[in-house]
């Protein structure tokens, strides 16, 4: 019996020996590997442009011999699976934080690029992100987002673009189809969807304005605590969606992002919120340049004569300060290639969007050009503070309270609670 | 050959226990480390001690979602036993076609969680919305029961061929002299059937509580811990601490937590089997 025990034990030492010899070995053979050649391993974001990342990539190794990996993260995953690839020994040299509070999971792993050939290409300072002084990202792309408006049945209503500048206009306007709807066919929103494939547009992207409008008065870029100001304008926009829109406000719960674009696609409804990413779906889908626009999201703060559509970036580039010598510079002259070639500037600007590069390709994306028309008629964008949001767990917060207050189970006063006193404990929480 | 098993053993043994250690032996071990450190990554982890445990033990949701996942294993456990149990009896009474049976009650269970999860969250807001009732992600009590119902759906199925294989291993001559000694149907449910499929109910408690303790990927989809985190349970909670807030100390606290979780399902299951195992009976 006695003998039994020894045996397994020893059996147990030995196996747990392979094991870590195996791990150790590994480890070994891999950096000999990378020390001879540099490669690229990109972890991408967007799975809508895996396909072109993959060409492009296979391009440059035609064209230089340099390896380059590119994996793309399951939707909603890319945090996860960041964790898991970069202790790896093939780990990503190349991966993206979504701004500021991104990077404070990130940056013991952000190479400084401040004196990289992609850093010269920026066309702005404003699009590096810093960690003190060091440039940790670099936003490769510029996106906007606004109401997309389907002309067509804006006219068939009695209005044009012109009719609408202001939040008291859209009201009115929306008011207006609403009461006609039926005879219309048509409702003013689309569904404000509050599944998980749609809500951000509200508990992010809308919740961005009274945020930008409070920053404004104070002049201030980010908070730890946030006063609610604008809340008021945030309600009436969040009311003007939800009691204007194809379903009943009891039913957001359980909408989802394709149904919103579906009911816009057909033709269910003229407005329906969303960003520049949409376009390519909206034209798949057959609708045309001559149909759509997109115009600012009013809610009755600040100039509204000035207000533009709501732009900026939440992808900034960061390459891995972990990877070896080769491995990092053979990323940066990667991305350099990218964001200077002909063939990698015209996948960027055609797949992506709008780079704010020094040699970008140009655009044929709607959406972006309607952003460009406003900002040279003076108006200025809406920047995008939602970088500065506490956490996912106050995002969810004020999403839920939406929700609920949609459907009548919870009260207005939930919101203001969810998005005011969830702020500071969200920052006090991740400040521990 | 009974010599040649004492003799070889090791070499039979070997592949599980390697398996074993390499999948759970080692990552538990790492991760029983891990829930005292702060740390982004497995790699860059720093030794704090135990304030992961001091936040972990004093975060209410996290005690919410402990209360609403044993409810949640004890209805569900009980409900899918019995009604499980009934159907094996019922299929093993020689009716027609009761093989067709058998396979429809067992099919759900090769479905995916999500997608069961989705397909479900479809149907019951549907059924809700009909109803003018507020949908699934607005209220933790329809969320709960719309739980109870997917987890039956799924489960039963399994358990009853399980069931059906240990009453079917009851010897045909127990029934017949009981039937002989005038006992009736309910008598030998109980004095006869129930006690032979002892190792069989052991076997069904076991997976139906561990399943209700770790579910997750049907609390994901079905509800997504709505409305506000009430519908959440606890290996969800875990999944939620690690990554709906930046910075280093919520990686610890979530360790910390799927420590005491694990440390309280292995206890439960621990205690479920003594007592289970202690009602079985030799045949």
């Amino acid at each position: 019996m006695k003998m039994k025990k020894v045996l397994a034990l020893g059996l147990v030492a030995m196996m747990t020996a392979t094991v870590f010899a195996g791990c150790g070995s590994d480890a070994g053979s891999s950096k000999d590997d990378s020390s001879a050649s540099g490669k690229v391993y990109y972890l991408n974001f967007k799975p809508e442009a895996d396909e072109a990342w993959q060409e492009i990539a296979k391009q440059y190794t035609e064209e230089t011999g340099v390896e380059v990996t590119v994996i793309t993260a399951a939707s909603g995953t890319y945090e996860e699976t960041l964790s898991a690839e970069i202790v790896k020994d093939e780990a990503p040299t190349l991966f993206q934080v979504n701004g500021p509070v991104g990077l404070a999971n990130w940056k013991d792993y952000c190479y400084d690029l401040k004196d990289s050939s992609l850093y010269n290409e920026l066309t702005s300072d404003s699009y590096a992100l810093y960690d003190g002084d060091a440039v940790a990202g670099i936003a490769y792309v510029i996106e906007s987002y606004g109401l997309i408006v389907n002309k067509d049945l804006l006219s068939q209503a009695g209005y044009s673009l012109e009719d609408i500048a202001s939040f008291d206009d859209l009201k009115k306007v929306a008011e207006d189809i609403t009461a006609r709807s039926s005879e219309l066919g048509f409702s003013a929103f689309t569904s404000a969807g509050m599944d998980g494939s749609s809500d951000w547009r509200f508990k992010t992207h809308l919740a961005n304005l009274p945020i930008y409008f409070e920053y404004q008065d104070k002049g201030i870029d980010t908070t730890d605590a946030i006063e609610g100001k604008y809340l008021d304008n945030y309600k009436a926009i969040w009311d003007l969606y939800i009691n204007n829109s194809t379903c009943a406000p009891a039913d957001l719960a359980s909408k989802t992002g394709d149904d919103a674009e579906n009911e816009f696609a057909n033709g269910e409804a003229v407005f329906y919120q969303n960003g520049s990413w949409e376009y390519a779906n909206l034209t798949d889908k057959g609708m045309t340049d001559d149909q759509l626009a997109m115009i600012p999201i009013y809610i009755g703060a600040g100039d509204e004569a000035k207000q533009g559509l709501c732009t900026g970036t939440e992808n900034y580039w960061c390459v891995n300060s972990e990877a070896s010598e080769e491995d990092i510079q053979a990323t940066i002259d990667f991305l350099t290639w990218m964001v200077t070639s002909d063939a990698g500037t015209k996948m960027l600007s055609e797949q992506i969007g709008v780079i704010p590069f020094k040699s970008a390709a140009d655009t044929n994306n709607l959406f972006v050009l309607n952003d460009r028309d406003y900002t040279d008629a003076g108006k200025t964008p809406v920047s995008w503070n939602f970088t500065t949001m506490p956490s996912e767990e106050w995002k969810n917060g004020v999403g839920s309270a939406l929700t609920a207050y949609a459907a009548g189970t919870g009260t207005w006063d939930d919101v203001v609670k969810a998005f005011v006193d969830g702020w500071a404990l969200e920052y006090a929480a991740s400040a521990q | 050959m009974e010599k040649a098993i004492r003799k070889y053993w090791p070499i039979f043994v070997l592949p599980t226990l390697a398996a074993f250690c390499v999948g759970f032996i080692y990552p538990f071990t790492q991760g029983l480390y891990l829930s005292f450190c702060k740390f982004t990554t497995i790699k860059k982890a720093t030794f704090i001690g135990f304030g992961n445990y001091a936040y972990a033990i004093r975060d209410a949701e996290f005690w919410h979602s402990f209360w609403f996942t044993a409810l949640f294993t004890v209805v569900s456990t009980v409900l899918i036993n019995v009604i499980a149990f009934a159907i094996a009896l019922a299929l093993t009474n020689k009716i027609k076609g009761s093989n067709l049976f058998r396979t429809v009650f067992f099919m759900p269970n090769l479905i995916g969680g999500i997608v069961l999860g989705y397909i479900w969250q479809i149907l019951l807001n549907c059924v809700l919305s009909l109803l003018e009732k507020p949908l699934l992600a607005l209220n933790a009590t329809y969320g709960f029961i719309g739980l109870i119902i997917l987890m039956c759906w799924q489960q039963i199925g399994y358990m009853m061929i399980i069931y059906i294989a240990g009453l079917q291993s009851i010897p045909e001559d127990y029934i017949e002299a009981a039937k002989i000694d005038g006992a009736t149907t309910r008598q030998i449910l109980f004095k006869i059937k129930i006690p032979n499929v002892m190792p069989s109910i052991t076997i069904c408690s076991f997976l139906t509580i561990t399943n209700g303790f770790k579910l997750f990927d049907q609390n994901l989809a079905l509800t997504g811990g709505e409305p506000a985190h009430a519908s959440e349970m606890l290996a969800l909670n875990i999944y939620n601490t690690f990554y709906s807030r930046t910075g280093p100390q919520w990686k610890g606290y979530g360790q910390a937590k799927a420590v005491i979780f694990c440390i309280m399902v292995i206890a439960i299951s621990m205690i479920q089997l003594k007592v289970t195992k202690s009602k079985e009976v030799q045949q």
